[in-house]
């Protein structure tokens, strides 16, 4: 009966394995259902064109990265400069929507326009969601977040928070090629 | 000098906490009830340890707002948590469903409680057989006959 002596020490391995696997997880990356689902629908208007509109639909037969992002947002901020790079190397096409809550009651369009010009441009259109609608739709709620979407109008890969340099050489890059075939 | 600080720190404390930004017109008590009732059940993404109903963050305002509007038009309560479910996966639940997935979360602890249960009859079962059956006689039954009248 010498074994049982171990139990507890066998059930307190198992107990830091757990932790040790938990603590290495972001609680704040929600597995999103809308993978390999149907990318939400919707046209909207411009930023800077306001009487100009953009749909989903244009978009079909190519692979590109949806970015929803706000001058707000302060990890926006960070990720910005790699996307105005990643933007200039031309592998993929990134489309803006700026995501402005529909209670938030400054100038969030003219505010973006300045974040871009300060910043820089890396989107190929930037669209303006005016009540936060088509961003619900998408479950952002950590900006920035990018969708990568296929030819068929599918998301493949999601990614909450900034895209690093790891995330966009080993994830995005490589992905977005084989779509591409 | 020093009470006059203590004054001054009383009214601090005496001041009501500045209202809410979520100061609505007068609605229908029953879409209020309905608003009560859901959003306490949900989890904001924002600040995941609150409920929906709790958040003061921006997202949730917005997403009260659209589930208030749903309401007014007439979708049940299913059709708004699978509205939200739909877009932000059962994390927003705080009661997950019972699915393939969940089992080992909903029946693991009625698993481990069957366990012990075992455990303990076999244990149990053990020391009985450990305390020897030794039959009374005549005498040291008078006795406890006597024992148990007193």
């Amino acid at each position: 009966m010498k074994w049982l002596l171990f139990i507890p020490l066998g059930l307190f391995v198992g107990l830091v394995l757990f932790l040790a696997i938990g603590l290495r997880k972001d609680p704040h990356e929600v597995p999103s259902p809308l993978i390999n689902k149907p990318a939400p629908a919707f046209q909207l208007p411009h930023l800077q064109e306001p009487t100009k509109t953009f749909s989903t639909e244009e978009m079909r037969g190519k692979v590109w990265l949806l970015n929803f992002w706000g001058s707000w947002c302060i990890a926006c901020r960070d990720e910005h400069p790699l996307l105005v790079k990643y933007a200039e190397s031309k592998i993929l096409p990134i489309y803006g929507v700026d995501y402005k809550y529909a209670n938030d009651n400054t100038d969030e369009r003219a505010a973006a326009r300045q974040f871009l010009e300060e910043l820089g441009n890396p989107y190929t259109q930037t669209i303006y969601d005016a009540d936060g609608r088509t961003s619900i739709d998408y479950g952002v709620y950590g900006a920035p977040e990018s969708f990568l979407i296929d030819k068929n109008g599918v998301i493949r890969f999601k990614q909450i928070g900034p895209i690093t340099e790891d995330v966009w050489n080993n994830k995005i890059v490589p992905l977005a090629k084989q779509l591409n075939q | 000098m020093k009470r006059i600080h203590f004054i001054a720190l009383l009214l601090i404390c005496l001041v009501p906490a500045a209202p809410g930004k979520e100061a609505q017109p007068a609605e229908d008590p029953q879409i209020a009830q309905r608003m009560k009732n859901l959003t306490q059940q949900l989890r904001c993404l924002v600040c995941q340890n609150e409920t929906l109903a709790d958040s003061q963050a921006d997202l949730a305002e917005d997403l009260r707002r659209e589930i208030r509007e749903q309401m007014k038009a007439g979708k049940t309560d299913q059709e708004i948590l699978a509205y939200l479910t739909q877009r932000y996966g059962d994390f927003v639940l705080y009661k997950p469903p019972v699915k393939a997935t969940t089992y080992l979360l909903w029946f693991g602890p009625f698993v481990v409680l069957l366990c012990g249960l075992l455990l303990l009859f076999q244990y149990l079962r053990r020391r009985k057989q450990l305390i020897p059956d030794i039959a009374l006689t005549a005498e040291e039954r008078k006795r406890a006959e006597q024992l148990l009248r007193t």
